[in-house]
């Protein structure tokens, strides 16, 4: 008999996503979803769906969901983790999101040592409305609201989320990953189990930040965004663990 | 049962958790900060939570997410913190949680000014954020009834997954008035499971989802229809209104605080031979357009009097569908209308009309 050695993850419902050919959102789902079986969480995860491409995540975990309003999903995730402190919570949220009309969430969930966990999807750009300029948008990246390239003397500079948060001292692990490549997706989901795991410990607030494509506004093919990715974001936000508490380092 | 004495801003306070009220996030402002600083010191030792967020834009989201968990949770704000949450109070509306939400109402528009008034009346009525939604709106005029009607608001909200607003001001909210708490107490672990919300699919082996977002316009449409049939049903089981001299022939038409100061103006007309009663409603939506129907025929005219420029004459005008003439008398930016002036009103009222 035919021995099946690579399904679904259970806490990924059996749909089709409506991600454009290529994105690499679906593989980060993906990741999301196999952390929390590994961790034998989903029936008491609760996640936290963004406004952005990703508004429909809670169709497609298999577990409890709330959506909400654009950059709020901390708040958000803070209500519910303040009722429900033994469930795994946690977020999902892009850089628009996150970065920008959700700048203040982020900050003080991360500052108050918020016990949840937040899967910051890094693609540089505003997907779901169009190609807009996002806080995360490199400098000389065009988008239809930078339509020459990003200028610091008009648009200001990106920000490094992850480094700007790790300074808070209620934040307990963050960490830098990528999925441009198959070794990058291992360590992108390491570093998520990690962070769930340490949410189950009730260690503190803990994000993953992710770096992610957008082939479609950035006006490249698959293939080449995931090259984009490595050449491009990798500089500018360089990968691995940016904070981890003294006694998991 | 023995009568405390109590601020009203605290009375609301201890009424939520004597309604299984036991998480609270809020962010300061003038005139109700007693009511958060009261939960900050309360609920931990309910083993509740208190959060001061980092903004009222949180606040309501994260009322918005542990409401949504299946908890009686409140939040409070003065009226540029309640326009804040407007965004919050839309989505939890669209998706249908329960929660508290208290303005303690002072004047505006902009920054204002921290005395008492009544022009948050639009933007707590007639849906101060985007989309079709009512919130359930509750006027006391007493602390007592402040009480009363935090812990009836719980369980409305709860009865039909919709939000719930105590309209006050800041002389409500700061006077101190001795109160009774007359129902027993409730033990949120008491209260029947929410089984929508989201608890983890472990307690219920299913999933709940709690959202807002329904990108068919079929679909959204289907929404609306059925938060619209929730709305009638609100609006024929919970309208609460009070009538004063019901056979009267002028009628004054006030809520709040100042329907306080009008019961005083009215007592004065009547001694001096005006036959002039009061409507009060006591729910500003649903309003109480039957009240107004009550009394439709012995009618020669209505004075509503407010503490804005006039924005509840707009529902009494329709409830009266011009059938006799409303007036209208108001003091704004703070000011507290007094009973000689409203008595002035009730008497050019009555001249107007012969
Ligand atoms: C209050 C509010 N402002 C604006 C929008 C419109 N909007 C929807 S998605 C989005 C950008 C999301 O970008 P990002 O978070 O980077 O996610 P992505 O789409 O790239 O995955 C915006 C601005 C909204 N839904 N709500
Ligand atoms: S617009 Fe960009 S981020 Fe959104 S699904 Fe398409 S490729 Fe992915």
């Amino acid at each position: 008999m035919a021995k099946q050695i690579f399904k679904k993850p259970q806490t990924m419902a059996d749909k089709k996503l409506h991600y454009c050919p290529g994105c690499t959102h679906g593989i980060i789902h993906r990741l999301v979803a196999e952390a929390i079986d590994e961790l034998d969480e989903s029936e008491s995860a609760i996640g936290v769906a963004p406004v952005g491409c990703a508004v429909l995540a809670y169709e497609y975990f298999n577990c409890d969901m709330q959506q909400a309003a654009h950059g709020r999903a901390p708040a958000v995730a803070t209500g519910i983790k303040r009722v429900h402190p033994k469930n795994l919570v946690f977020t999902y949220q892009g850089d628009g999101d996150l970065a920008s009309i959700g700048a203040a969430e982020i900050v003080h969930a991360a500052a108050r040592g918020e016990n949840i966990s937040v899967i910051f999807v890094n693609n540089a750009i505003y997907g779901m409305t169009g190609g807009q300029m996002a806080p995360t948008t490199l400098i000389g990246q065009s988008s239809t609201t930078s339509q020459s390239g990003r200028e610091t003397s008009v648009e200001g500079y990106p920000i490094q989320m992850s480094e700007m948060l790790a300074t808070l001292d209620g934040a307990s692990y963050i960490s830098r990953q990528s999925v441009h490549n198959g070794a990058n997706i291992q360590k992108t989901k390491k570093a998520i189990k990690k962070a769930f795991e340490m949410q189950m410990n009730e260690e503190g607030f803990s994000m993953v930040e992710v770096l992610s494509n957008c082939p479609t506004n950035w006006g490249i093919s698959p293939k080449e965004s995931v090259k984009w990715i490595e050449e491009n974001m990798v500089p500018k936000y360089p990968l691995g663990d940016v904070k981890t508490p003294k006694e998991v380092e | 049962m023995a009568k405390t004495l109590m601020k009203g801003n605290e009375a609301i306070g201890e009424a939520a958790i004597k309604a299984g009220c036991r998480h609270f996030f809020g962010y300061p402002i003038t005139p109700q900060n007693e009511l958060p600083e009261y939960m900050s010191k309360r609920l931990p030792e309910e083993n509740g939570s208190f959060i001061q967020a980092e903004s009222e834009v949180s606040a309501i989201n994260m009322v918005y997410g542990a409401a949504g968990s299946g908890a009686r949770v409140m939040t409070s704000s003065s009226s540029p913190g309640i326009s804040l949450k407007q965004e919050g109070i839309s989505y939890i509306a669209g998706a249908e949680v329960p929660c508290v939400i208290v303005n303690i109402v002072r004047g505006g528009p902009g920054l204002g000014g921290i005395q008492p008034a009544q022009s948050d009346y639009f933007q707590s009525t007639k849906g101060g954020g985007h989309g079709d939604y009512r919130l359930i709106v509750y006027a006391p005029a007493s602390v007592q009834e402040l009480v009363d009607l935090t812990i009836e608001a719980f369980d409305v909200s709860d009865k039909y997954r919709n939000p719930a607003m105590i309209f006050g001001d800041g002389i409500l909210g700061q006077m101190m008035e001795p109160i009774e708490f007359n129902k027993e107490p409730i033990d949120p672990s008491d209260l029947p499971d929410k089984e929508w919300a989201t608890t983890g699919v472990g307690k219920k082996g299913e999933k709940s989802v709690i959202n807002s977002l329904s990108l068919q316009a079929e679909k959204l449409e289907d929404h609306n229809q059925k938060l619209k049939e929730k709305y009638d049903k609100i609006k024929a089981n919970e309208t609460r209104y009070e009538i004063l001299h019901e056979d009267a022939e002028y009628f004054v038409v006030a809520c709040g605080t100042t329907s306080r100061l009008c019961k005083n103006a009215v007592k004065q007309a009547r001694e001096k031979g005006i036959n002039v009663g009061m409507i009060r409603p006591i729910t500003l939506w649903p309003f109480p357009e039957e009240a107004f129907h009550k009394v439709l025929d012995q009618t020669k005219g209505f004075l509503t009097v407010e503490m804005s420029n006039g924005q509840m004459i707009e529902d009494v005008r329709l409830s009266v569908n011009g059938a006799a003439p409303v007036e209208f008398y108001g003091r704004s930016g703070g000011i507290i209308p007094a009973p000689e002036e409203i008595l002035e009103a009730i008497e050019r009222l009555q001249g107007g009309d012969q």
